[in-house]
């Protein structure tokens, strides 16, 4: 070894690429691993299958089927940004709790609540000028859902009721809230079956393609505010202080029940949007049924995306490609669309296992196991309320 | 150690060459070390020299860039922390590495899964072991007890018995009496001594020179990374020592001046707080702090001194009484309002308070401030200013990071005090609530922050001072208070205080008491 090499430069500053690689290698992997996983399960359905002959190449069929359906034509990739757009929002609500020390499975009460409030604002507005229908609907969208995370906030913040049970249960209720008000007060007259009147000039304008309404452009905004407002803000640095270590904020003078109401609060707001942006842009109404998994898909989203603003879009992309290409997927190779649920368990299953992916590929230096999984065992640790 | 007739044996533990790079510094530097069987190794260094990161790589826990790390001679790879433990490598980290809601038995038996039977762990069997441990090196203990109720002194002892239960060979102690009473600390050294005897090896580092002189067999001295020295305590001196690590002569006691008190800043009237378990810690104490004089606060660790400064920084939820500062009453005031009161408070527990881990330096810097222009405009944060007042602070108090956005956790435990005391010094102050300052600090940074403390007091701040060491109570207060079992029991001068009565007073609490009570920290 020559005298200069070796003694010269202590250490250098550690490459951009080197960086991102260590951020988002796990996230990577896990997807990769998925699919491969998911290929072995198309494989051996075709064994339970009576009669079915065996096809190795079904798998890349599939999955070329579930690309054509996601990214095929533009048609295809318009339905992919919608089914992204609530995910994105979702996957924030998430995202942004976790920031904060806090799990929020509640997305998912929050989103139907939000759906709830939009419904009811833009039923009653159906006949008022859009841009008043569309702002009043919104807005109810989102304090329903901010209501429905303040909730908790308030019970971890006065109790310590933890958060993960009381939100689980409001989970239930909602549930509960939209069949009584969708099967009562907001049922459509002269139906056989309980649904709501449409929203009327309450929905949301299209902006691309044959269906690509204004919620993909409220998505974006929703991030670029969400990364402002942690990155950048006094009130996102106390977010982000209380989640890291609750006693230095209090020490540092913030005030961490103050701040857990209001991120779940925001957190519900956010989840409430994605409710709003689903009715008033898709389904421009509400059945008692009005079931999606957004809420549930956006925990795995906000994992996936390390709880990053940016993140979240890559992984809300990801999976909201999976959720448009399905049925062409099922169309084309027959693979019924639950794939795309064993797909996402199983990245959510790799990612959470971080420590053994860590040591079968050999990843030093790849960040840590995920400061969200921290947070999930954390909070499970006996804690109690904040001071 | 070893015997007059043996040959001089292979070393227990020999590293050479160890090189570790993080980005932006050099950790370790081509450092070699040998450690004898029976023998007490001390490592001394500055704040951030290596020696942590040194322990580290032969615990497994790093991997070193060049070197070899060699066994009773035989070069080995050690791929982790587990190898290291089965290769009879144990560590006793600078930070406790305890899970504080199991039971000692519990955490002296983590990770010792091999010790399970077919299935389950023979919990009778090991808890009895661990008794027995125990009384072999003269504690008592009751293995069922949560760690997280014991004292830092009986933490640092469970951290020790984990170590010794695993058998080791080579025990590494980093920083072991940092937060031990001198009382503590001979305990644990008849332990030290008695392991070498029966042939352990042991690797000690601490940044009391005193300390160091006593107990080790050899010292290595480390700087920026590289050796710079070995030493036998016979032949050396504990300025010699300073001299050494830190590169220039160190002051070792700084001169205090002339104190000139003003009003009264701070004054307690019947103050009451209770514990984490609600117990009454503090009872009814009364105590004033004039601006500009330094009140120090001699007792013995768990003396209720932990929650009688939490209750005045606002931390705690005073149980009665009053505090008032300059004439305003400050009991119930939230942290934030006694902040911008005028006082500034360096924790004790800087993990827990003083910092957080997982953020840039510069965010740590402001802490406290963040919200207040320059480092916010609104609601916006202005990290510009942030970063200059960081780069600004680092400077100031040589804190030894390659940048401001590095993450606090990678400095180094002593480079992370001064961050923590950095950013509460570096203010207009009325009260300067100091708990335990110098803890994990070299001897040029304690010099430094030393002066710093003179500074604000001959500039007219309040210092109340909390330490466990009792020579840095004698040399910087101007008076000294002697908390014992949650009550003031004497308060002396500082210039002419004994230092034999003050130890007495800590251990005793002044009542008289059996002969065999006054062993106390007679240091
Ligand atoms: N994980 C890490 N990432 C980046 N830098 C690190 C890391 N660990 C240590 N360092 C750097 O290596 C240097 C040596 O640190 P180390 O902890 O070994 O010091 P030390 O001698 O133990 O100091 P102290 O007496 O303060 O504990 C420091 O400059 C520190 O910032
Ligand atoms: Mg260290």
């Amino acid at each position: 070894m020559t005298a200069p090499s070796s003694s010269g430069s202590p250490g250098r500053a550690t490459p951009l690429l080197a960086q991102i690689w260590a951020v988002i290698a796990l996230p990577l992997i896990s997807i990769l691993l998925a699919l491969l996983v998911g290929a072995f399960v198309i494989l051996a359905s075709q064994l339970v299958l009576p009669g079915g002959n065996l096809d190795l190449l079904l798998p890349l069929t599939a999955y070329a089927a579930l690309f054509q359906g996601a990214f095929g034509n533009f048609d295809a990739l318009v339905d992919t940004l919608i089914s992204t757009t609530p995910l994105v929002l979702g996957g924030l609500s998430v995202g942004l709790a976790f920031k904060a020390g806090l799990f929020n499975i509640g997305a998912q009460g929050q989103f139907l609540l939000g759906a709830l409030g939009a419904v009811a604002a833009g039923v009653a507005l159906a006949g008022a000028p859009p841009l008043v229908a569309i702002t009043v609907a919104l807005a109810a969208g989102i304090l329903a859902g901010a209501f429905w995370g303040f909730i908790p906030g308030l019970l971890k913040a006065v109790s310590g009721a933890h958060e993960v049970v009381v939100t689980i249960m409001l989970n239930y209720i909602a549930i509960a809230v939209i069949a009584a008000v969708v099967g009562g007060p907001l049922r459509q007259q002269g139906r056989p079956e309980a649904i709501t009147p449409d929203v009327g000039n309450a929905a949301l304008p299209v902006i691309i393609g044959n269906d690509g309404h204004a919620g993909i452009a409220l998505a974006i905004v929703a991030v670029a505010v969400v990364a402002f407002l942690l990155f950048r803000t006094t009130l996102g640095f106390e977010i982000r202080i209380v989640g890291a270590n609750p006693d230095a904020a209090r020490y540092a003078g913030m005030r961490p029940r103050a701040l857990t109401i209001l991120t779940m609060s925001i957190a519900g707001a956010l989840a409430g949007l994605a409710g709003a942006v689903v009715v008033l842009g898709v389904t421009h109404l509400m059945t008692p049924s009005f079931g999606t998994t957004v809420g549930f898909d956006s925990i795995a989203v906000a994992l996936l995306g390390r709880t990053n603003p940016v993140g979240i879009v890559a992984a809300a992309f990801l999976f909201g490609a999976l959720r448009a290409g399905a049925s062409l997927m099922q169309i084309k190779a027959g693979i019924p669309v639950e794939l795309i649920d064993v797909l996402q368990a199983t990245i959510l299953l790799f990612l959470v296992a971080n420590p053994v992916l860590r040591r079968a590929f050999r990843l030093r230096g790849v960040k840590a196991g995920l400061e969200t999984t921290e947070t999930i065992t954390k909070t499970y640790a006996g804690e109690v309320a904040p001071r | 150690m070893t015997t007059p007739d043996a040959p001089v044996r292979a070393p227990a533990l020999e590293m050479r060459g160890i090189t570790k790079r993080y980005p932006g510094v050099t950790a370790n530097d081509h450092i070699d070390l040998d450690v004898r069987p029976g023998e007490i190794h001390a490592l001394l260094g500055e704040n951030g020299a290596g020696k942590t990161t040194l322990m580290n790589i032969l615990y497994g826990l790093a991997r070193p860039d060049e070197g070899a790390i060699l066994l009773d001679g035989q070069e080995v790879n050690i791929s982790g922390p587990s190898d290291a433990i089965a290769r009879g490598i144990n560590m006793v980290h600078q930070h406790f590495m305890l899970v504080p809601v199991f039971s000692i038995a519990e955490n002296i038996l983590l990770g010792e899964e091999t010790m399970a039977g077919p299935i389950f762990l023979d919990r009778r069997e090991a808890r009895r072991g661990i008794v027995e441990l125990g009384r072999r090196f003269g504690f008592e203990i009751d293995p069922d007890l949560r760690v997280g109720s014991l004292s830092v002194g009986w933490q640092q002892r469970v951290e020790i018995l984990k170590a010794l239960y695993r058998d080791a060979k080579i025990l590494v102690l980093d920083e072991p009496t940092a937060v031990l009473t001198p009382q503590e600390t001979e305990e644990i050294f008849a332990v030290l001594r008695r392991l070498a005897a029966e042939g352990h090896s042991i690797v000690f580092i601490s940044h009391k020179l005193y300390e160091v002189l006593e107990i080790a067999d050899r010292i290595t001295v480390i700087r920026r990374g590289k050796v710079v020295g070995q030493r036998l305590p016979a032949e050396t001196d504990e300025d010699d020592l300073a001299e050494l690590m830190v590169g220039r002569g160190v002051q070792l006691t700084v001169d205090r001046g002339e104190s000139h008190p003003a009003d009264v800043a701070v004054r307690l009237e019947g103050l009451e707080v209770k514990d984490d378990r609600g117990s009454i810690a503090v009872r009814g104490v009364d105590l004033e702090v004039r601006s500009g004089e330094i009140l120090g606060i001699a007792g013995v660790a768990g003396n209720g001194q932990d929650e009688l400064v939490e209750a005045i920084v606002g931390l705690r939820h005073a149980a009665g009484g009053r505090i008032g500062l300059q004439g305003a009453d400050i009991t119930h005031a939230s942290p934030r309002r006694i902040n911008e009161a005028g006082v500034a408070y360096v924790p004790a527990d800087r993990h827990r308070f003083g910092l957080v881990l997982s953020f840039p330096v510069a965010d740590n810097l402001v802490l406290t401030d963040y919200y207040r222009r320059p480092y916010a405009r609104g609601f916006i944060r202005n990290d510009e200013a942030i970063e200059a007042t960081a780069e600004e602070r680092i400077r100031e108090y040589d804190v030894r990071t390659p940048s401001a956005d590095v993450r606090a956790g990678t400095l180094s435990g002593g480079n992370q005090q001064k961050l923590v005391v950095a950013r509460e010094l570096s203010r207009d102050l009325k009260l300067l609530v100091l708990d335990q300052p110098t803890r994990g600090l070299d001897v040029g940074s304690i010099e430094f922050i030393h002066r710093q403390a003179i500074a604000k007091r001959d500039a007219g701040t309040a210092i109340l001072l909390v330490s466990a060491e009792l020579d840095e109570i004698l040399e910087l207060s101007d008076r000294i208070a002697v908390m014992y079992r949650g009550r003031i029991v004497a308060v002396r001068d500082g210039r002419t205080a004994d230092k034999n009565e003050i130890g007495l007073l800590m251990a005793t609490g002044g009542e008289a008491r059996s002969p065999a009570a006054a062993i106390g920290p007679a240091v």
